[in-house]
């Protein structure tokens, strides 16, 4: 049992297991949505005095500070005690696309060579991980939800909304995937 | 006898509070461990669904969606009632086009440079990738200049 855990989980486990997380806390009385935590986090430090958009009570969502706390925890779980050292298994198209790019595949989730506290300190790592941390931030509450909020909870209800905003991700993604990163890796 | 009485009582709602705060903390937990087995936290992952290479992301998502839409219609036909008997809200979204899109293009140009969403960065940062707590703070600036051009941008 812990051998089959131990390895990647297909497509076919993981979505419904995501709809289930989803469910439970519609049954626990609230809505699955990760990106509303920024703004909760905005307000804990004080945005609220300046700023209308953070003058709420962010005590109510404390339940949410509890999930992504937890979602740290699983993450560490899942990373350290239930898997093996096997690479991830990228197709190759892919690897060879980003090969190109000058990027290796690493074997592990993110880039090391990119995704790293060194490479702050250089034009396309801090592009990458400053710049593209501060359009996730903004693009997501200008577009009321992320891909759980929209893309999981919204769509499963049906909402007009929510496929226009992963339209949108789709836009933004396809354009910085084949026309702006091109350029950036190439700073 | 009527301070202890109220510090008796005082201790039990501290206890209450953070068993019904566990309870997300699990589910926490069992989600990061999911984003983390599904491999959907990986920056590659992103790169493969966006370059149309590999189904795995659009297996995750769709087949989430697919169990998602039957438990929302479920929950709407049955009219089902949460743990505490209230009636369970179906989140609704309000109606608009400019911000969805707006929003949701610029939201995708960070998804595929840092290969994370809101929830992976969290994940990832339990993955032992620390420099994702940049990620984060860049995240939770981005959300403050928001409130603060709020008003000036086409919604």
């Amino acid at each position: 049992m812990i051998d089959l855990i131990k390895q990647p989980w297909p497509w076919y486990v993981s979505g419904p297991l995501i709809a289930l997380v989803m469910g439970t806390l519609l049954y626990f009385g609230k809505t699955f949505g990760v990106s509303s935590n920024l703004r909760t986090m905005c307000s804990i430090m004080g945005a609220g005095k300046k700023v209308e958009f953070f003058n709420f009570n962010w005590k109510e969502n404390i339940w949410n500070l509890l999930f992504i706390f937890g979602s740290v925890i699983g993450g560490f779980i899942g990373h350290f005690f239930l898997s093996t050292s096997e690479p991830v298994a990228i197709s190759t198209e892919t690897v060879q696309d980003l090969a190109g790019l000058g990027i290796a595949n690493s074997g592990t989730y993110v880039p090391t060579d990119l995704f790293s506290w060194s490479s702050l300190f250089t034009l396309k790592g801090a592009i990458m991980l400053i710049g593209g941390g501060f359009l996730i931030g903004f693009g997501t509450r200008y577009a009321g939800g992320c891909t759980s909020g929209h893309a999981i909870t919204g769509l499963s209800n049906l909402q007009l909304p929510s496929l226009i905003a992963v339209v949108g991700f789709f836009i933004g993604g396809l354009l910085m995937t084949h026309i702006l990163m091109p350029i950036i890796l190439s700073l | 006898m009527a301070p202890k009485v109220l510090e008796k009582k005082k201790t039990s709602t501290v206890n209450q509070q953070l068993l019904k705060g566990t309870k997300f903390v699990v589910l926490g937990i069992l989600f990061g461990i999911i984003m983390t087995k599904s491999e959907a936290v990986s920056w590659y992952r992103i790169q493969e669904m966006f370059r149309f290479q590999s189904f795995h992301m659009y297996g995750i998502i769709g087949s989430a969606l697919g169990l998602g839409v039957i438990i929302m219609q479920f929950i709407k036909r049955r009219a089902l009632i949460d743990y505490s008997g209230q009636p369970i809200n179906l989140p609704t979204k309000p109606k608009g086009f400019t911000n969805y899109i707006l929003g949701g293009t610029i939201f995708g140009l960070g998804w595929a440079l840092t290969g994370a969403c809101p929830g992976p960065v969290f994940v990832l940062i339990g993955n032992g990738f620390t420099v994702f707590l940049v990620v984060l703070a860049s995240a939770v600036l981005g959300t403050f200049v928001y409130g603060v051009l709020r008003n000036k941008l086409p919604h």
